[in-house]
């Protein structure tokens, strides 16, 4: 059992807890000693719990931490594991680099929130680099939170390999507040029998700017996949969405599926990019950017609600 | 639509008959004040109260409401939280309403209370669904545009039990339908044609009318046979 427990202020957990409730997280669950977490405010490690099968290494750097965390070979995690990333000041650069290895036949769920409740002018870096082993399998869910004035640039890339029968699962979530600038790189190389799912959900506001690029390479025989985006911006927001999938072998199966949602002056593009070199491979593709449904709206109006509201709650029901 | 006159009593089913093309989903829409369906001429008095130029929400708060034919998806939205919508004028529902409403349309509430309303779900269902939420909300006017289509004709009997529901509940029901079964379960009836009221009165009346006289009559309904 890897326990380790660091001595900080008080204030800073108390202020990194506020943060992590607003980012819609339930901040007791960072104080279970049941639960492992991991909690990091700028470049302080405030809290990092291990359980049973997990190795988490950690190092303070100048504007960040660098995280080592290994589920250990056929360990399966029966609870989630919870991370909190954020900055408190108006100000600053967080840089957080990860390695993350699931190791073969390992089970863990990586529960994400990253929160910038201040943010005026915040750069938040991370670099992950994600090895899910043979039949292992990481389901890791991440939602941001970047406060109400939009003066943030966050630019998460990661690099995922899955191996032989092995299977990633990803939710990134940025609905409450603004987005600032968002640019979203993932990609993802799956070998044989590897299932990988990812879904994008990003409501950008005023003047926001997001791009999102996720690559699949689907390189091993029946490896399957689905990218799957979900945008909604309104008022100035503009939107980029590169969703590319390749099938480099028999029986590799592909999905991209990206529907935006616009409103006001927001402008949006959306690409679906499908890459086939193998003449038994599959890969799919739709995109669709338009208004909100006029049947949607209608219905819920004749329901009672106004059609702003009615709006409200269809743009947050696709989003949910 | 031309010609309208239509008076629809308090706690009455009331269905609209005619072919396909006749206008009976125009009036639909047109009473419920749909974009694209607003009067010209002419008036909607509901309750003594003028509402023509009242937008569907005020409409809605009044107590009108409309099931479309083809129920809307709605991707993400959860059944609970589509029918609890229109409960909220009311004072919102609870737990037990929520289950009531669809077992009153035949759906399991332990399987359908937490998905998605678009979720795979087949037409079937979401029309379902979409009776549910009429219910929940307790209008006091329902339009229901075919309640029956997408649905297998042994439900039937349960959509009939459904209407009779809501009138018992304090409901007028509108019920735009091809189906006997529903017509000669209504208190009135009225044949469309063309965007106008041809006649109302008795339902079996109307219906046999309607067989008899106006199925050889329209070639959308039954096309002349070729020379």
């Amino acid at each position: 059992m890897t326990q380790i427990t660091v001595n900080t202020l008080s204030s800073e957990i108390e202020n990194m807890d506020a943060a992590y409730s607003a980012a819609g997280g339930d901040a007791a669950v960072l104080h279970k000693h049941e639960l492992a977490s991991l909690v990091v405010s700028g470049n302080k490690v405030l809290n990092a719990n291990g359980t049973e099968g997990i190795v988490l290494e950690r190092q303070e750097t100048e504007h960040g931490v660098d995280i080592k965390m290994t589920i250990k070979k056929g360990y399966k995690i029966p609870l989630p594991v919870h991370l909190c990333f954020g900055l408190i000041p108006e100000d600053g650069l967080q840089e957080i680099k990860m390695n993350f290895v699931a190791e073969e036949d390992s089970a863990v769920e990586l529960i994400a929130h990253c929160t910038f409740p201040n943010a005026v002018k915040v750069i938040h870096r991370m670099d992950a680099q994600m090895l899910i082993g043979k039949n292992a399998s990481l389901k890791y869910t991440e939602t941001h939170f970047h406060g109400p004035h939009g003066g943030i640039q966050v630019i998460p890339k990661a690099h995922v390999r899955i191996e032989e029968g092995g299977s990633y699962y990803t939710n990134f979530s940025l609905i409450s507040g603004r987005v600032g600038y968002l640019e979203f790189d993932y990609s993802v190389d799956a070998e044989k029998d590897a299932i990988c799912e990812m879904v994008t959900k990003v409501y950008g506001k005023k003047d926001d700017k997001i791009k999102i690029l996720e690559k699949i390479s689907l390189n091993g025989e029946n490896a399957r996949s689905v990218i799957k985006s979900r945008l909604a911006i309104t008022d100035n927001a503009e939107s980029e969405f590169r969703g590319i999938t390749e099938g480099h072998a028999p029986r590799a199966r592909g999905h991209v599926d990206c529907m935006e949602v616009i409103q006001g002056n927001a402008r949006a593009e959306a690409v679906p990019i499908v890459r086939v070199d193998n003449p038994l491979a599959k890969v799919t593709h739709e995109a669709a950017i338009g208004c909100v449904d006029k049947k949607e709206v209608e219905t819920l109006m004749a329901r009672g609600l106004e059609e702003d509201d009615a709006i409200d709650v269809i743009v947050k029901g696709m989003l949910a | 639509m031309r010609g309208v006159n239509l008076e629809v009593g308090d706690r009455e089913i009331h269905s609209i008959i005619g072919a396909n093309g006749a206008g009976k989903s125009t009036l639909a829409y047109t009473l419920m004040g749909l974009q694209g369906y607003e009067h010209e001429e002419g008036s909607l008095i509901f309750n003594g109260e003028d509402v023509t130029k009242l937008s569907i929400t005020e409409r809605a708060r009044k107590g009108i409401t409309l099931a479309w034919q083809e129920p809307a998806r709605f991707e993400g939205l959860r059944v609970r939280d589509y029918l609890a919508i229109g409960a909220k004028a009311n004072g919102g529902i609870t737990e037990e309403g929520l289950k009531e409403a669809l077992r009153k349309v035949d759906l399991k509430p332990e399987k359908y209370l937490d998905r998605e309303v678009g979720e795979a779900l087949s037409g079937g269902e979401r029309k379902r669904i979409e009776l549910a939420s009429i219910i929940t909300m307790k209008p006091k006017l329902a339009i229901l545009d075919e309640p029956d289509s997408g649905i297998d004709v042994v439900s039937l009997k349960e959509i009939v039990a459904l209407i009779r529901t809501l009138k018992e509940n304090g409901s007028s029901v509108l019920v735009i339908t091809h189906r006997e079964e529903i017509a000669a379960a209504s208190d009135k009836a009225s044949l469309m044609c063309e965007g106008s009221i041809l006649r109302s009165g008795d339902p079996l009346e109307i219906s046999e009318f309607f067989k008899n006289r106006c199925i050889p009559c329209d070639n959308r309904v039954s096309p002349p046979k070729a020379a």
